[in-house]
């Protein structure tokens, strides 16, 4: 099977993770929506490997692993901060910064 | 259709209806869990495309930690936080879906000339060159790899300090000792000591069934809160009374 199937399928995948970015607006919702676009790309990495033969583009998805993994915790960390001052975890709510 | 042509189509379908139940679904648990679905099969497609080490690694680290603590976070945050409905700028969600389908066509037309040529080396030979995948995994990372690998280190270092940092409440008073709250509670006008077990007869012993007072009233302070609030309150039988009282009388009998 030609693998790139793999790499047009990570692109609907990053589309899906996007979209949930521009509508959704719980703060861990959106969050989510990014851990899917990391996904797709490492999808697309892991692709790209098989077709090249070798196995930088593995390398490269696990480095990916590994931020996102940190990602996740300061960002939770954030959103629970967030929550606790304001009591509520909606991405409309936080305009302090605004002005 | 190869095997794995067939495989391809199942995940695929799969993982997408995962994505979009995370972006459809109202209920913030529902998407943590269509999440972990579209995760499971990229772990399945990883591995299909000879890299079961990121296969494993994708089971254990995101669908076993991170979607974990995912669902923790929305567990502190509040499980009903759903989004409201109304869109505070008009027309955003249909702006969104338009603009997602015009990435999707811009990737797709930008990649496709590429992708037409692409070839498909497989890794057999790159994975036998170790004698294995995560072999040669290890080999990449050890050395041409190295320098990144050992800023991964540091990164990691922060990203566990800065969640400390940021997780951590300052205490403004002194944490109330014993002695504080046993004169907090004798200060109060309610009940200095402890309140009446439920169930203080012997018939039944269940939260909802109150304890009697020496007259044989029932007093309403044994039942805890919440069981009063849904007014499951079991009422005093008292057949029952009467044949406790039969059971005192006959045992005094017999001694």
């Amino acid at each position: 099977m030609n693998p790139s199937n793999y790499v047009i399928l990570a692109t609907i995948l990053f589309s899906l993770g996007a979209l949930g970015v521009l509508v959704r607006r719980n703060a861990i919702i959106v969050f989510m929506c990014i851990e899917l676009m990391l996904n797709a790309a490492n999808l697309a990495f892991v692709a790209f490997a098989r077709m090249n033969g070798n196995l930088d583009g593995q390398v490269v998805a696990f480095f990916v692993m590994v931020v996102a993994a940190a990602e996740v915790v300061v960002g939770l960390a954030i959103i629970v901060t967030i929550f606790r001052t304001r009591r509520s975890a909606s991405i409309d709510e936080p305009s302090l910064l605004k002005f | 259709m190869t095997p794995e042509g067939v495989l391809f189509w199942i995940c695929a379908v799969l993982a997408v209806a995962g994505a979009l139940g995370l972006i459809i679904s109202r209920k913030a648990v529902h998407s943590a869990l269509w999440m972990a679905l579209t995760m499971i099969n990229l772990a399945i497609m990883y591995v299909a495309n000879s890299a079961p080490f990121l296969g494993m690694v994708q089971v254990v680290v995101y669908t076993g930690a991170v979607m974990m603590l995912f669902l923790f976070v929305l567990m502190v945050v509040g499980v009903d936080s759903s989004d409201s409905l109304i869109e505070t700028i008009r027309g955003q969600r249909w702006t969104g879906i338009v603009l997602a389908i015009a990435l999707v066509a811009l990737l797709i037309a930008g990649i496709s000339a590429a992708l037409a040529v692409a070839p498909d080396a497989g890794l057999a030979t790159a994975n036998e060159l170790d004698g294995g995948n995560v072999p040669g995994l290890a080999r990449l990372i050890f050395t041409s790899y190295l320098v990144p690998f050992e800023v991964t280190s540091a990164l990691l270092i922060t990203a566990a300090i800065g969640a400390m940092v940021l997780a951590h409440r300052e205490r403004w008073t002194a944490r109330l000792s014993q002695r504080d709250l046993s004169r907090r509670r004798f200060r109060s006008a309610g009940h200095p000591g402890n309140r009446p077990n439920p169930g203080v007869y012997a018939r039944h012993n269940a939260v909802d069934t109150p304890a009697l007072l020496p007259d044989g009233t029932p007093t309403l302070a044994s039942i805890p809160a919440p069981v009063q609030a849904r007014g499951d309150i079991r009422p005093v039988d008292h057949a029952d009374m009467t044949d406790i009282d039969q059971v005192a009388i006959t045992s005094e009998e017999r001694s």
